[in-house]
């Protein structure tokens, strides 16, 4: 991580704090009671100043939650105990300084082995430790720098609260258009509650020259546990957006709902990455982040593209399957994902390929590792509308057990209502050779640097689908990831 | 170097070495040939410590330690290195990407620095282009797709680089014509010095031309049945080992 | 609560007169079990929200007032038999009750019993038991309810050890509707000695005409090595339902084969679920599926390794025209003990129409490390390239096409053992490319 990673972060906490407190509401509290009722939806909407508009489509969201009460999925390989939503706070004001740790001496040290074994810089690591620091302001120019840059090619890139006071229109147009207010269980609620989240937007033939990472975001801190982004790409315009970190965040909120929106248009090319590694609770599944996310990109121009890549190592429980709309004529859909879990972690994660247009492409190549007493499912749905003529998708799911006492499942939909559409789906699972193991070992490879290997080499195919920078972090994450899985 | 003494090891139950002695000393180079199924392999797995390889009775001394009582990768570390007769495919891992790893923890362990990107592509540029292996081939996944011949380089490279003290070449030859076998017998020729030693494990002479043994042991039924100099390789190429009275049955 | 994950549906139909009296009423333990079974199928079809049933709406079939046939009407016309030019032993059930009449059992080979359910129950009814006692195999299992609660017929299949039984068990389900939609509930029940071997060929069979619903039920046992050839051929008329379960168990060493082919009526689904209890255990699973019209036809299948050295094999293959569709759902379930299993599974769907839809799942669900599964699924259209070859050798398209759609499910056909069944079910599918195969 570089130190101009530190300082943009350390940058925008700063300007993000500055932020929260700087406008004026007519409501004199903080933080929302727990419990979540119409009054919660106002006070939120509130409290971030929102336009009526967006208050009505909060409530109208909330009103049709309230109806889904025996709609929160239960088709998922996932059991945790039912949660109580009445229970959640859905606002709060950051903590302060008061309440956060004086220094990286009261954060738990094996949080710091990680960060260590990462490789982050001590500064960063008292960030993301939730240590209360000072921003250090001869770096503002740092920031601003990058935004002047990107102002100038007309691209916008902001938390989505500024963006819906500074481009209503480009909001109101586009929020929930790919994933509507009504789209589920998770994502309805995300839709009444959201706090904050990031907003992109590329003007028509730009190229976004730099990958968009939620470090640099401004008011990026505490954007809680109901993120909500959008992301635009206009006609010819494309843009690589990072989301995460590869570090464990410290996170007060155990329940996650995020929604991520993305609309690429004609010959636009939008490619997402992710690197997920929240608290995954302790090695007997004590505590650990339940992140129910829905992310879901629209290709509704011809030659659009859409690419995501994940790299989900964390959460408890992890519910995601970032999707794709084929509608452009040649447009084109990818996943790459490595979901990787040990001890008592389960993930159920996957993705939707809809073909509605003609030509439309769809690629999906899924690596699930599994270890400890961890669960680990794929779950795909590709569809092929009755248009959607000449239509291909090439779907590989490769699962990797170690140990006996975890499980990998492969749970693939396929709907197929076009005859020239070709649609091939391939699994396999298995294990780690002994012949490959004693192979490494026998040029002094330390067993469980053998595995992390052997896991990276399993992942390749994914793994050199992320940037630069992510892809060498993430290789770490695989091997921090399962340690503890062998011998 | 290396003392074995009445080794006694079973596969699955089924005794394969039965009471084998043999003694290498530094900068000496062994040959140790044998019919199919006389337990050559085994040797060579049992010093390596292959996981399902059951010393029943016997030691291996290394340099004056138990070797039997290491792992896997102290073995490895502490200077033993085979060279496989059939090289693992690990697909994915970039043969670069192997070599730097296997090459820096055994840095590691002797204290030296590990080596970064760039001093380890020269040194492997180096090292490479005297065994004939081009940059495509470090380029692909660990000997995913390789050709036999190609296989066998890179188990070369891989010593040439990791330096070990003794090297066990299991079958290093098989599967060689004769061009590539030139190759990998100068690369063999190369590593000799005084502080290295060899057990070279082959099923034919032809190998032994090239590089030249100190000493030539017959393994028989799990046991060496006849020690001798270079020149009883070549008695045995002229009788065979049915010469010998070592028919592969007989000595099952 | 849950939303309604069942469809609701009176049957038998509120108007259907007084109902015909099932074999062996009066006998206590018969009376629980279908008093329980009947209470679980009041709870109705299984809906489109049950995850089994996502693809597969059985919404039509509670439009119609089902009852079961009367008793009299077993002796009525039905079909031609397709399987009328093979010899051997054979049980006829009319409208799912037994026709002595029509059967030939009379000269059965050595070790192998065949008896009628009603017979049996009649007779002996603690003997049938251990056979079909118990509800528990039916929760999660509505159709298997309905099975339970109704069955007024079936038959009981037994070999005794070792022996080697060289012509095909048939049994013939044919259907003889009358003006009122008629529903059955077959029940069978195969026991295989160790060390046995048998040729079962099922067939369903029926005319166009009246709706009926045929709701069979089979629990498979193979004993120790025991292998069973399981042959299949389901050509009813357009106007029937067919919702069929299998169930197989195997024990050590046995191994259990199913050749089906699934040609006929208006929704059919053929759901087989086997289970590998014994070290060695093997299973093979081939299906044909050819749809045309509005027709829909479910394949869905599970296969349970619950214990190590167990191998399956799955392939299936379907033929889709006109607005037909098809579902393939099959699961490969390896418990957490079974290691070394082997399993693989192949779904490929041949889509001749705009109009047709196939919905795919195939699914793996492992608890166990030392294993090599894995699942394969195409769908699409005859490839072009074969297309061309065959017509730049002088074939106009609808042969070129006919031959590569005959190529791609005979190749199915040929695991079938007998010849004779073999070439039936050869000839019905050339007879489906030609237009026909069914009433």
């Amino acid at each position: 991580m570089s130190a101009q990673h530190d300082a943009a972060q350390a940058v925008e906490s700063y300007a993000g704090e500055r932020y929260k407190y700087g406008f004026v509401t007519d409501v004199e509290a903080d933080s929302a009671p727990p419990g979540l009722d119409h009054d919660t939806i106002r006070f939120i909407s509130a409290k971030k100043g929102e336009p009526e508009w967006l208050l009505a489509w909060r409530i109208k969201a909330f009103e049709r939650w309230l109806q889904m009460e025996d709609e929160e999925p239960t088709w998922a390989k996932l059991h945790y105990p039912p949660i109580d939503y009445q229970d959640a706070c859905y606002y709060s004001a950051p903590k302060s300084d008061a309440d956060r740790p004086k220094s990286l001496d009261e954060v738990d040290p094996e949080l710091l082995k990680t960060y260590e074994k990462l490789g982050i810089p001590l500064q960063e690591q008292e960030m993301l430790a939730g240590v209360a620091v000072d921003a250090v302001f001869d770096s503002v120019s740092v920031a601003t720098t990058f935004k002047d840059k990107l102002a100038e090619m007309g691209i916008i890139f902001c938390s989505i609260s500024e963006a819906v006071k500074e481009h209503p229109a480009l909001v109101q147009r586009y929020l929930g258009s790919v994933v509507p207010y009504s789209d589920n269980f998770f994502a309805t609620l995300n839709s009444a509650v959201f706090t904050d989240g990031s907003f992109v937007y590329v003007p028509k033939g730009v190229r976004c020259p730099m990958e968009l990472s939620t470090y640099f975001r401004i008011n990026a801190a505490n954007t809680g546990q109901f993120e909500r982004t959008l992301i635009i790409a206009d006609e010819g315009s494309y843009v690589s957006y990072l989301e995460g970190c590869t570090a464990p965040m410290r996170d007060e909120n155990q329940l996650h709902a995020a929604v991520v929106e993305l609309v690429a248009l004609d010959d636009a090319e939008i490619k997402y990455s992710t690197v997920q590694n929240w608290y995954p609770g302790d090695a007997e599944g004590r505590g650990g982040i339940y992140n129910f996310v829905t992310k879901r990109g629209a290709c509704r121009g011809a030659n659009a593209k859409i690419s995501w890549t994940q790299v989900e190592t964390g959460s408890a429980i992890t519910w995601k399957y970032p999707s794709c709309i084929l509608q452009g004529d040649n447009s084109v859909g990818e996943f790459y994902s490595i979901a990787i879990t040990n001890n008592r972690q389960q993930a159920d994660t996957g993705t939707k390929m809809i073909h509605i247009g003609r030509n439309t492409r769809s690629r999906i190549v899924s690596k699930g590792i599994a270890a400890g007493r961890s669960d680990s499912t794929y779950r795909g749905l590709v569809r092929v509308q009755p248009k959607a003529e000449g239509a291909r998708n090439h779907t590989q799911c490769d699962s990797l057990l170690i140990g006996d006492t975890c499980g990998a499942h492969t749970v693939p939909y396929i709907e197929s209502r076009n005859p020239t559409a070709r649609v091939e789906h391939e699994a396999t699972t298995s294990k780690i050779s002994e012949d490959q193991l004693f192979y490494c070992r026998q040029r002094g490879i330390e067993e469980e640097d053998a595995v992390a290997l052997i896991v990276n080499g399993f992942c390749r195919e994914v793994l050199q689908e992320l940037p630069m920078e992510f892809a060498v972090e993430a290789q770490k994450l695989v091997a921090i990831s399962l340690e503890g899985s062998v011998g | 170097m290396l003392t074995i003494e009445n080794l006694h090891a079973t596969v699955d139950g089924k005794p394969i070495l039965n009471g084998l002695d043999l003694a290498v000393n530094a900068g000496e180079v062994h040959a140790v040939m044998g019919p199919n199924g006389s337990g050559k392999s085994t040797l060579a797995y049992v010093i390596a410590g292959r996981e399902g390889y059951e010393v029943t009775a016997g030691s291996v001394t290394y340099r004056g330690a138990d070797l039997l009582a290491m792992s896997i990768e102290e073995r490895a570390l502490s200077g033993v290195f085979l060279a496989f007769q059939y090289p693992v495919e690990i697909p994915g891992v970039g043969s670069a990407t192997f070599l730097k790893t296997a090459v820096n923890a055994v840095r590691k362990h002797r204290g030296e620095k590990e080596y970064d990107a760039m001093e380890f592509l020269k040194l492997v540029k180096e090292k490479r282009t005297a065994l004939g292996i081009d940059d495509g081939m470090m380029r692909r996944a660990l000997n995913v797709g390789f050709s036999g011949g190609e296989k066998k380089r890179n188990e070369m490279l891989q010593m040439a680089l990791l330096e070990p003290a003794l090297a066990v070449l299991d079958e290093t030859d098989s599967g060689l014509d004769i061009d590539a076998l030139k190759v990998v017998a100068s690369g063999i020729n190369a590593l000799r010095g005084p502080e290295r030693s060899m057990l070279v494990i082959t099923h034919y002479q032809r190998l032994l031309d090239h590089v030249v043994p100190d000493r030539v042991h017959v393994l028989a039924g799990g046991r060496i049945v006849r020690s001798g100099g270079r020149e009883l390789a070549l008695e045995l190429e002229k009788s065979g080992y049915a010469g010998l009275g070592l028919e592969p049955s007989a000595a099952a | 609560m849950p939303g309604p994950r069942t469809i609701p549906f009176d049957y038998p139909a509120p108007g259907a007169g007084p109902a015909v009296a099932l074999p062996g009423a009066g006998t206590p333990w018969l009376d629980a079990l279908r008093a329980d079974a009947r209470g679980l199928s009041a709870n109705g079809l299984p809906g489109t929200r049950m995850e089994a049933w996502k693809y597969t709406s059985l919404a039509p079939l509670a439009e119609l007032d089902f009852s079961p046939p009367p008793a009299h009407e077993a002796e009525a016309s039905e079909s031609a038999d397709p399987f009328d030019a093979v010899a051997g032993p054979c049980a006829v059930f009319v409208n799912g009750r037994f026709s002595a009449a029509r059967s030939r059992l009379d000269s059965l080979p050595a070790g192998l019993r065949v008896t009628g359910l009603a017979q049996a129950l009649a007779d002996d009814p603690a003997g049938v038991e251990g056979l079909i006692g118990g509800t528990g195999a039916l929760n999660g299992e509505p159709l298997a309810a309905f099975n339970a609660a109704f069955a007024a017929d079936g038959c009981i299949v037994e070999t005794a050890e070792g022996v080697e039984i060289e012509e095909p068990l048939r049994l013939r389900f044919a259907a003889s509707p009358g003006v009122a939609p008629l529903a059955w509930h077959p029940r069978v029940v195969v026991r295989l000695g160790a060390g046995s071997r048998l040729t079962l060929v099922e067939g369903h069979d029926g005319p166009a005409g009246a709706a009926t619903w045929s709701n069979p039920l089979a629990d498979i046992a193979l004993g120790g090595d025991a292998t069973l050839s399981h042959v299949k051929l389901q050509v009813e008329g357009p106007d029937a339902y067919h919702t069929a379960l299998t169930r197989a168990a195997l024990a050590g060493g046995a191994r259990y084969e199913s050749h089906l082919l699934a040609l006929g009526a208006r929704l059919a689904r053929h759901e087989i679920h086997v289970r590998l209890e014994g070290e060695g255990a093997a299973c093979w699973l081939g299906g044909g599926y050819m749809a045309r019209g509005s027709q829909h036809v479910d394949n869905t299948t599970v296969i349970d390794h619950a214990v190590p050295n167990c191998e399956s094999r799955e392939v299936y293959k379907g033929v889709l025209d006109d607005t037909a569709r098809g579902v393939f759902q099959g699961k490969i379930i390896v418990r957490k003990d079974a290691q070394k299993t082997d399993g693989h599974q192949l779904n490929r769907t041949l889509l001749l129409s705009r109009k047709a839809e196939i919905d795919t799942k195939p699914e793996l669900e492992i608890y166990a490390d030392d294993v090599k599964c894995s699942h394969g699924a195409t769908a699409g259209e005859p490839e072009a390239e074969q297309l061309f070859y065959l017509r730049s050798r002088g074939l106009d398209h609808r042969t070129a096409l006919a031959l590569i759609v005959e190529g791609f499910m005979c190749d199915m056909m040929e695991e079938v053992p007998h010849e004779g069944v073999r070439a039936v079910l050869i000839e019905r599918v050339a007879a489906w490319i030609d237009g026909g195969g069914c009433p």
